[in-house]
């Protein structure tokens, strides 16, 4: 089990050096990333799926228990450290979910049995029944996206996990980030989401490329964050019963 | 001199994934030239030299590009030591990839797009299963499960080649290709040989026949059902 991992700070995309030159991450924290389209969150997030050593854009150095990780560590999928749930929301490869799930579990050494428990956990997050048999490609955005969620939880299950914008899936996103971060997890979620954004213990902010500021969540914004959960489960409840063909006549009660 | 070969599908990335790999090169006080040949037109030499890598285009018109580099291999040899560079690059267009151009000596690259589908690397054959380094880019436009199987695809076709994940928009992977190229052997002419025999093709239509009935052709022919002769004088 990995206790912390460490981001070494290198330049940002004018090629000047990042505000912030160290972050560390620890077992059981769930970090989040924010900043504007374009500021860089997506190859923060990048570099720490690769644990990059200086050898990307950004020139960005990750340490995994304050040490560099070995070649065999960065590239062999069974015993990749990271696990990402990337911004694409559709499979490309022509095959049934049952065969694709096999191939996965075989890829990362896992046992063919949590073939059935992916497809059950992604039931879970998403309205319309996902069968082994479907054929991928078929799948709808909110399919695809609750077994790829699922996927990462069960067979991809490593010690870091990393979420690019959860809130765009049309998925149960409460549920879905807590069946990713499981137990002792380290967990960072790239968001423009307040609700996701003040979930997390703290969140790096990125500007122009690079890392500005880490910002502890507050007692307050926590106090914020859960009014801001009840928003968002009227919201939910109030999709829902759009979807499923209701009238709706008014907001329904809420308590701020 | 070491020589590079790299190979991939039309639009995998190849001259991206080279760029940033000799750029690596370049700040090493390295150099390098690069012989681009393609089928009917590139532009890929401006992109080359505006890192300051002399570059050759070769344009294989009706031949195939792969036969048509490997016929050339000699003058590119000739010209990369006249301009006293440590490497020569040549990157092949490719047709049908069961041509692996790679020989002996040179580090054989193969550039593979990741979006193209998890049996891709089942299909393509020599051009992958005998490759050194096969790069496998656009990966980030699919997801991490899809990824994972690709690359176990791949080395299912080629258990001992070095896989590098690379991105030719960020450069990411592109060092550690250039390292590959780094431990690379020296080009030795008269020991060249081709790792693999390029597929057979001597027939009417190689000399330019365009009637499809069966009657016109000679040469040797394979029939849909395997059935194989040769026809002529």
């Amino acid at each position: 089990m990995i206790d912390e991992i460490t981001i070494l700070g290198g330049y940002d995309k004018q090629g000047n050096k990042e505000p912030v030159e160290k972050v560390i991450i620890k077992k059981g924290e769930i970090f989040g990333v924010v900043g504007p389209t374009g500021s860089g969150k997506s190859s923060l997030i990048g570099d720490i799926e690769q644990l990059a050593q200086e050898d990307t854009f950004s020139k960005r150095k990750i340490l995994v228990d304050n040490k560099e990780p070995s070649y065999e560590d960065r590239t062999n999928p069974r015993k990749k450290m990271v696990a990402q749930l990337s911004q694409n929301m559709n499979f490309l490869a022509d095959m049934s979910v049952g065969d694709f799930l096999n191939l996965h579990a075989k890829c990362r050494g896992a046992s063919n049995k949590c073939v059935n428990a992916v497809v059950k956990l992604a039931n879970t997050l998403t309205g319309e029944p996902i069968k082994k048999k479907h054929e991928l490609t078929i799948l709808s955005g909110g399919q695809s996206r609750a077994l790829m969620v699922a996927d990462v939880a069960i067979i991809s299950n490593s010690p870091i996990v990393l979420i690019d914008e959860i809130e765009n899936a049309g998925i149960r996103k409460h549920d879905a980030i807590k069946a990713l971060a499981g137990h002792g997890k380290i967990v960072m979620v790239v968001t423009h989401d307040p609700v996701l954004a003040l979930m997390a213990d703290k969140r790096i902010i990125m500007k122009n490329g690079g890392m500005q500021n880490v910002v502890h969540t507050s007692e307050k914004e926590k106090q914020v964050s859960k009014k801001l959960n009840k928003i968002d489960e009227l919201m939910l409840n109030l999709r829902d019963r759009v979807r499923n063909g209701e009238i709706l006549e008014e907001i329904g009660h809420i308590e701020i | 001199m070491r020589m590079i070969i790299v190979a991939g599908t039309p639009g995998s990335g190849k001259t991206a994934v080279l760029m940033h790999a000799l750029k690596s090169l370049n700040e090493r006080n390295l150099k390098s030239s690069v012989v681009k040949i393609d089928c009917l037109y590139t532009d890929d030499d401006k992109k080359f030299a505006k890192i300051g890598v002399p570059t050759k285009v070769g344009l294989s018109m009706d031949m195939c590009p792969d036969h048509y580099a490997i016929y050339n291999t000699e003058d590119m040899i000739s010209w990369a030591s006249e301009n006293e560079s440590d490497f020569l690059v040549m990157e092949t267009a490719g047709l049908c990839h069961r041509c692996a151009p790679y020989t002996m000596n040179c580090l054989g690259v193969c550039v593979i797009d990741a979006t193209s589908g998890p049996n891709t690397p089942l299909k393509v054959g020599p051009f992958l299963s005998t490759a050194d380094v096969a790069v496998i880019t656009k990966g980030d436009m699919i997801s991490q499960a899809e990824r994972e199987i690709f690359r176990e695809r791949v080395l299912e076709v080629n258990p001992n080649c070095k896989v590098i994940e690379a991105n030719g928009l960020s450069g990411q992977g592109c060092v550690e290709l250039a390292e590959e190229m780094l431990k690379s052997r020296e080009v030795a002419l008269d020991q060249e040989k081709l790792r693999h025999s390029a597929p057979l093709a001597v027939c009417t239509l190689c000399v330019g026949e365009t009637k499809v009935n069966k009657k016109y052709h000679r040469g040797i022919l394979r029939r849909i059902d395997g059935f194989q002769k040769y026809e002529g004088e």
